[in-house]
């Protein structure tokens, strides 16, 4: 036995876990879920759901997987009739007071209640003649509402605010049947990472209200993904129905992460379903923006190129990828070329309960995979230099108050009416963070890959595909590396 | 009212010999009556020494569970790495029960005296006394005696406290209470951790109950083996215990009488009965969280912690509650579950909805709107919500519906047959 393991088995399959593991994590191991509600690994343990009760042998009765730790040899039983009553048991009790509004319920279809019940609840109800608790829907804050009747008080939610926020504004109030989530009554839940009390819900008792009756869970497709909120790298999962970004969940990792998102995070993505988005390739004919063909796009880029020489100016986004910002290098490499990004700075908002995980001041998910790859922050003197320079690119830099005399190529997603880049003499249409896949590097140095969610509108494609086709063409492809 | 009664000739009066007297209530007359002489005994002795004596009485809790107090003491680290506390449960709030409150009211020097030994004997260096929210009058007697003991410098470097609670029967559970003193909401923990290991504050604990520690002193000054000796019945259980008497009885109130007393002398000899020309119907030996005895079963009865447990319930905090032949259980058991369903805690799913369920039911049964199923219902919900939460609050609702329902079953189905007049909710 390895130092510090514990063997036991778990439905009879046997796993080895390190010391002091919980049950119901060692059984996931073995590759059982044991039902639950009130635990969450992110969160103090509370043991008050009652779900979890399984069977162990030579114990006189039921235990709480969430609470118990294995012990060598320990033999976990969860299918057995004494762990399976206990379980109907509870889903009974949840179900007395629980409305039965799926139909118009957000969690439908991601509710762990549903799901149990689906999977080990009683057919009928034995309650019948009553009616169910009622209490109104309350306003918790910017982004949450709560909805007392579908509540289970498993406690994630006052646990989160209490252990990981640190901002202890909701607690069980009253007591008995009458209990309910309550609220501070001078405060609101407007915590920077407040909003992670709706994924923790494990009902549709608490609620977003920017999701609220926006899709159906099952209509969503869901796409790995990194926040491009700020500089921690957040991963997280694009939800999209059809075409659309309709919400940004956490997805975990516990080295970055762990379980949770910041609201800006959560809420920076409506960006990404746009509109107004450059869909065709433009070049300047006659004075003129005109729409072409990639081929006809990619060909006056390289001509410019080849035609120019001496200073060339790459402004890019801290928000591009790795791939693109090392093409854009590369597709400059035969000038005397400098790289430079700004970034948008704010508030800085740490998740007290985790450490190294905050909202960071610089809102840039890639400044320093564009640094390791050789752009600065010196964007003012940059701007200076481009005035002269030959070429100058501005890469997903919609905003650039870019000025020069030389030749501008401009690969973005928008085209605003008083953008600099409309003086562009090649605007290449380009696929933002949810239509492409790349790379990240975040604030500690971690490279995290992101995944495509949608397509690209018109004939736009990722950044890093146009520069390495352009780098190629220019026979500055792989081989250069 | 004339209360509290002089002692009946069959009480072995130990706690209770100065209830009613006064004087007996300030530190002079405590020390008059020898009070205090134990402390100043034990803090001279080793805290090892001091868990042995009580060890070898034989003292068991009195707040209802009956564990070895002495062993409880031994938990404690030996080694003291971290602050040591004493909690001491004065939280009495077990419907049936007022043995504490009268134990606070006329010897709160006892209490003081016998919790600084247990403190000296758990090296404690603070004792906190958690009195229940309700009891006014205990309260300033306690503080008194706390403000008298302190200035005459009794407790050695142990620092007592008093705390107050709110008004909630779970904060009467050890974890919950220890909790409420930490200013938390009153919730029972999940053991383990036991209070040994990480109790109030996440220091190593120990709680009592109030007669527990009311005796202590008693066995330092006149020995283990005379407290040993104060037993009629089974070994295991030594002692007297005060049992407060309450329901249908001529003469309610607390007796103090030695383990193994049967509990017919109590209700009979001690108590008067019932009412004249009325016979015993049932009765709840040790507070309401435990199951009814039949007529037959009281009658049978010895007091101490076997005996009540050979008769199918449990000697818990010693509240008897008496019921005579006019007694309706059906409502009698509604208005338990009632309180239960006030009190849970909310914690735990099973404890929250199903004693709010049962009463709903049981009171559907009152009114005359029963249905033939109720009775397997109540059975059923009973059976989900035992032994399956962090506390006993749920156990001790479901334990009267399903004593009563198998004692009383003929009163339940009256009311399902409609051959009985509805009763409205309380």
């Amino acid at each position: 036995m390895a130092d510090g393991m514990v063997n036991l088995t778990v439905d009879g399959t046997p796993v080895t876990v390190p010391a002091g593991t919980l049950v119901i994590e060692a059984a996931k191991q073995a590759g059982v879920l044991v039902p639950h509600y009130c635990y969450h690994p992110g969160l103090p343990v509370a043991g008050v759901c009652r779900m979890c009760l399984v069977e162990i042998e030579k114990a006189p009765k039921l235990q709480i997987a969430c609470a118990t730790t294995v012990t060598e040899g320990m033999v976990v039983k969860t299918q057995t009739p004494p762990a399976k009553d206990a379980r109907q048991g509870v889903l009974e009790f949840l179900l007395i007071n629980h409305p039965l509004d799926c139909p118009i319920c957000d969690q439908a279809g991601e509710c762990e209640l549903q799901d149990f019940v689906f999977q080990e609840g009683q057919r009928g109800t034995r309650y019948g003649e009553y009616a169910k608790r009622f209490n109104p829907v309350e306003d918790f804050g910017p982004d949450v509402l709560y909805v007392p009747n579908r509540c289970i008080l498993c406690t994630r939610c006052v646990r989160f605010m209490e252990d990981v926020a640190q901002e202890p504004v909701l607690n069980v109030s009253e007591r008995g049947d009458r209990a309910f989530i309550g609220i501070h009554p001078e405060a609101r839940l407007d915590h920077p990472w407040a909003g992670n009390v709706v994924d923790l819900c494990p009902v549709g008792s608490l609620l977003s209200k920017d999701f609220l009756h926006k899709a159906r869970a099952w209509e969503l497709d869901k796409t790995a993904s990194i926040c491009t909120g700020c500089s921690q790298g957040c991963n997280i999962t694009f939800d999209t129905r059809d075409e659309v970004v309709v919400r940004v969940r956490p997805r975990p990792n516990l080295d970055v992460n762990r379980y949770f998102i910041c609201d800006h995070g959560r809420n920076h993505y409506k960006w990404l379903n746009r509109g107004d988005r450059i869909e065709a390739p433009l070049v300047r004919r006659d004075g003129e923006l005109k729409a072409v063909d990639w081929d006809e796009a990619l060909e006056r880029v390289v001509r410019i190129l080849r035609g120019a020489s001496g200073k060339a100016v790459a402004l890019v986004s801290p928000g591009a990828s790795s791939e693109a910002l090392a093409a854009a290098k590369r597709v400059l490499s035969g000038f005397d070329w400098r790289g430079a990004f700004q970034v948008v700075m704010g508030e800085e908002a740490p998740l007290a309960g985790v450490p190294n995980l905050a909202l960071r001041a610089e809102r840039a998910p890639n400044a320093r995979g564009a640094e390791n790859l050789g752009y600065t922050r010196d964007y003012t003197q940059a701007l200076e230099v481009a005035k002269t320079a030959a070429v100058v690119l501005v890469l997903d830099d919609s905003d650039c108050a870019v000025e020069t005399n030389g030749a501008l190529i401009y690969l973005g997603t928008v085209l605003g009416e008083h953008a600099a880049c409309r003086r562009a003499d090649v605007v290449l249409p380009i696929a933002n963070v949810a239509e492409e896949e790349g790379t990240f590097t975040n604030r500690d140095g971690r490279d995290q890959r992101y995944s495509q969610a949608k397509p690209a509108p018109g004939m736009a494609q990722s950044a890093a595909w146009i520069l390495n086709q352009l780098a190629a063409t220019l026979g500055m492809a792989e081989a250069t590396r | 009212m004339g209360y509290p009664h002089k002692s009946h000739p069959k009480e072995t009066v130990v706690l209770s010999q100065y209830f009613g007297d006064a004087e007996a209530r300030t530190y002079k007359g405590w020390v008059k009556r020898g009070g205090y002489e134990a402390l100043s005994q034990a803090l001279k002795m080793d805290p090892v020494a001091v868990t042995d004596v009580v060890k070898e009485s034989g003292l068991r809790g009195r707040g209802g569970a009956g564990f070895p107090t002495g062993l409880k003491w031994s938990f404690m680290p030996k080694e003291k790495k971290k602050p040591h506390y004493l909690c001491v449960n004065a939280d009495e709030s077990e419907p049936g029960t007022f043995k504490d409150r009268e134990i606070m009211r006329w010897t709160p020097h006892a209490l003081l005296e016998g919790s600084a030994i247990a403190a000296h004997a758990i090296r404690a260096d603070v004792a906190y006394i958690y009195i229940r929210g309700e009891f006014t009058e205990p309260w300033t007697i306690m503080e008194r005696a706390l403000a008298e003991a302190n200035e005459a410098g009794v407790f050695g470097g142990i620092k007592v406290y008093l705390h107050r609670g709110a008004g909630a029967y779970i904060c009467g559970e050890e974890t919950a209470l220890m909790n409420s003193i930490e200013g938390k909401r009153g919730n029972p923990r999940i053991k383990p951790p036991f209070p040994a290991a990480a109790g109030l504050f996440g220091m190593p604990t120990t709680i009592n109950n109030v007669e527990t520690l009311s005796a202590v002193p008693h066995i330092i000054k006149r020995g283990a083996a005379w407290y040993k000796g104060l037993c009629l019945s089974n070994p295991k259980s030594t002692g007297t215990k005060l049992f407060s008497v309450c329901g249908n009885v001529q003469r309610p109130g607390n007796y103090e009488v030695t383990m193994g007393f049967p509990l017919k002398d109590l209700i009979y000899d001690m108590c008067g009965g019932p009412p004249a020309g009325r016979a015993l119907k049932a009765c709840i030996p040790g507070g309401s969280s435990v199951p009814i005895l039949t007529r037959e079963e009281t009658e049978s009865c010895l007091l101490d912690y076997e005996g009540v447990v050979a008769k199918g319930s449990m000697l818990g905090s010693g509240g008897v509650i008496v019921f005579d032949e006019t007694t309706d259980m059906v409502y009698q058991i509604m208005r338990l579950a009632k309180f239960y369903a006030h009190e849970s805690c909310a914690q735990c799913t099973q404890c929250r909805e199903g004693t709010a369920w049962t009463t709903k039911i049981m009171e559907r049964i009152l009114a005359g709107q029963g249905k033939s199923k109720d009775l397997d219902l109540l059975l059923d919900l009973s059976e989900n919500m035992t032994g399956k939460t962090i506390c006993v609050l749920s156990d001790s609702c479901a334990a009267p519906i399903v004593s009563g329902i198998k004692k009383f079953r003929a009163e339940f189905e009256a009311y399902l047959a409609g051959q009985r007049q509805p009763v409205g909710g309380a």
